[in-house]
């Protein structure tokens, strides 16, 4: 028994999923049994993927080139819900909006956790309060902080330009302003989802071996110098996973500008998704809702595709 | 304690260091508590203000008198216990269905060599690549087609096809020892007896995981439900908060607002320990 089991150990490392035929009539039978039952495992989930997300990922591109009102039969359109989508004025500013917002988030919600966690990372005490106070905003529904972000943002009574007044500087239009509503969008998100990003960087931290820092030290090298040649270094390949993340995240963005500027003003916050939603269930266009959504497809399909890529690699070296 | 870090332990331990070490530390609270508590604190107690007192200027910091008539308003007015309950059915029954069906073909890819494994595994893992937003519309026409639409199996069955959940599933259970599956085989047990009393019972941290994500991933969602449920009785909290706000008295909506954030932050505090290691695990492997 010992010398089967030595036998067959070697097979899940190798992991061939199809182990080579048997001539033997018997045991193809169970063969086929094995797989039905197999197959019986995996169908509920298998059903679920197809209807959910392949289908849908067809689905869009065929849409793409329809004219599709539900209810009817769909026209082939070749591409000119693609043109018509490239003319609409809010295309370019969604797009620009969506880059924008992507570009804020990548300059506000990257630095500050990096230096956050950093500096976490050194305290001695209290490190159990620190981890859940900067987790806790993540974990309230992203709707209740955008209502509460957009009554902070009120120009009456809200609670940021009472900050304002009271270290007495020139109070803001906040989501009100075109100018401004775009950095107060990114604000909200970066207050809601740095939580993650802060708990990641100090994982990644406490895994530098401390003789590293020793060495630096020994070599005369100074606090930003220790950063700068150990810190960020040995930390490389977790900044650049969670930069692509954030990049697949925020070019997604939804509930903020749905719920707290609606678009405006003067669209300077509709997104690319946003405008999906809207021609799908405003205009009633879903040939150019699928337009849309193939064009972001396309998009952060590439910036996954490295991401994946990365991951891969660096599980290989680790 | 006993890894050195950016800093070392000698220079914390000279005078200079500490009152340094403790400045910092201190800075470093307030901050904190300014930035993330403060807000918490200002939406609890916003609830309670009167209306008058809500809309003042310079704001009151503590509230003159505590009002929970706006809490009791929220209860009964914006019908929470009707959406909670929505969101409750909605969040359980997605869990319910991604332990079942995700279980079930991770252990079947895993485990039991699927001809086409190989592929069915390539298939769903090209779904991450896929970022789950930008098919939101072809979902969307795909429920309806199949008459979906407000119900919460709309919520359910779309839950099972995160490829995320079955392949983290999937990696745990290849990583299980193969003797003791084998033994279980040897005595005779069959192959969902094989799932339910060795697999299962051997991979409660990783479904602990699983459920958390399945949970809070319904609790939080937004677009989604907002697309699937255009009954209003139907919809989850998050969607009624929403389309609640425009017409509704600023202090009921936050008192609201704190009820629907009161399940998820519960269950973070009761299990902040797993879902903190879990997210730091996460992030560093990837």
């Amino acid at each position: 028994m010992t010398k089967t089991a030595e036998r067959q150990r070697p097979r899940t490392a190798a992991a061939p999923t199809v182990p080579a035929p048997s001539p033997a009539g018997d045991r193809g039978r169970r063969r086929l049994a094995d797989q039905a039952r197999a197959y019986a495992f995996l169908l509920g989930g298998l059903i679920c993927f197809a209807l959910f997300s392949w289908y849908p990922a067809i689905r869009a591109v065929v849409i793409a080139f329809q004219k599709y009102t539900p209810g009817s039969s769909p026209q082939w359109v070749g591409t000119a819900n693609f043109t018509r989508v490239w003319h609409d004025p809010e295309f370019s500013a969604a797009w620009r909006n969506t880059l924008t917002f992507t570009l804020l988030a990548l300059l506000i919600g990257f630095a500050i956790p990096f230096v956050m966690a950093l500096v976490l990372n050194e305290l001695r005490h209290a490190k159990a309060f620190f981890r859940i106070v900067v987790y806790l905003p993540v974990m309230i529904p992203p709707v209740v902080s955008a209502l509460l972000w957009k009554w902070f943002y009120d120009p009456g009574a809200g609670l940021a330009n009472e900050a304002l007044r009271f270290l007495h500087l020139p109070t803001s239009n906040w989501s009100n302003g075109a100018d401004t509503a775009l950095v107060s969008l990114v604000l909200v998100a970066t207050w809601a989802n740095m939580g993650g990003t802060v708990l990641i960087y100090l994982a990644a931290l406490q895994s530098i071996p401390g003789e590293l820092y020793e060495a630096a030290e020994l070599d005369g090298a100074g606090l930003l110098q220790r950063v700068r040649h150990v810190t960020v270094p040995q930390t490389r390949f977790v900044i650049l996973m969670l930069m692509l993340l954030q990049i697949i995240a925020t070019m997604q963005v939804f509930t903020e500008p749905f719920v707290i500027t609606g678009g405006g003003p003067e669209n300077a916050t509709v997104t690319v998704l946003y405008l999906i939603y809207k021609y799908a269930f405003l205009y009633n266009d879903f040939g150019g809702a699928c337009a849309l959504s193939v064009m972001l497809l396309l998009l952060l399909g590439a910036f996954s595709a490295v991401y994946l890529r990365l991951t891969r690699s660096g599980e290989e070296e680790a | 304690m006993s890894t050195r870090t950016l800093i070392s332990p000698a220079t914390l331990a000279r005078p200079r260091g500490k009152a340094l070490y403790w400045t910092v530390f201190s800075a470093v609270v307030l901050l904190f508590a300014l930035a993330f508590l403060f807000p918490v604190y200002w939406m609890v107690t916003g609830a309670m203000k009167s209306p008058d007192e809500i809309a003042r200027t310079p704001p009151t910091l503590v509230p003159d008198h505590w009002h929970l008539g706006g809490y009791t308003d929220a209860w009964d007015l914006m019908q929470l216990p009707q959406h909670l309950w929505n969101t409750v059915v909605q969040a359980a029954g997605a869990w319910a269905c991604q332990l079942v069906l995700c279980t079930a073909a991770a252990y079947a890819l895993s485990r039991l060599r699927p001809a086409f494994g190989r592929l069915v595994l390539g298939g769903i893992l090209a779904t991450l690549m896929v970022p789950a937003q930008a098919l939101v519309v072809p979902k969307y026409l795909t429920v309806a087609d199949l008459g979906l639409l407000n119900k919460p199996v709309a919520i359910w069955l779309p839950a099972v096809a995160n490829a995320f959940n079955l392949y983290l599933l999937k990696r745990f259970f290849d990583q299980l020892p193969r003797d003791v599956l084998e033994a279980a085989e040897m005595d005779g047990a069959g192959k969902l007896r094989t799932l339910w009393s060795i697999v299962l019972p051997m991979s409660r941290p990783v479904l602990g995981v699983v459920s958390i994500f399945a949970l809070v991933a319904v609790w939080q969602d937004f677009l989604w439900p907002l697309m699937v449920f255009s009954d209003t009785d139907k919809q989850p909290i998050s969607v009624a908060l929403v389309q609640l706000s425009q017409n509704i008295q600023l202090t009921v909506l936050i008192a609201a607002m704190v009820i629907a954030s009161i399940p998820m932050v519960a269950l973070f505090l009761v299990f902040q320990r797993h879902i903190i290691a879990g997210i730091s695990a996460g992030g560093t492997k990837g």
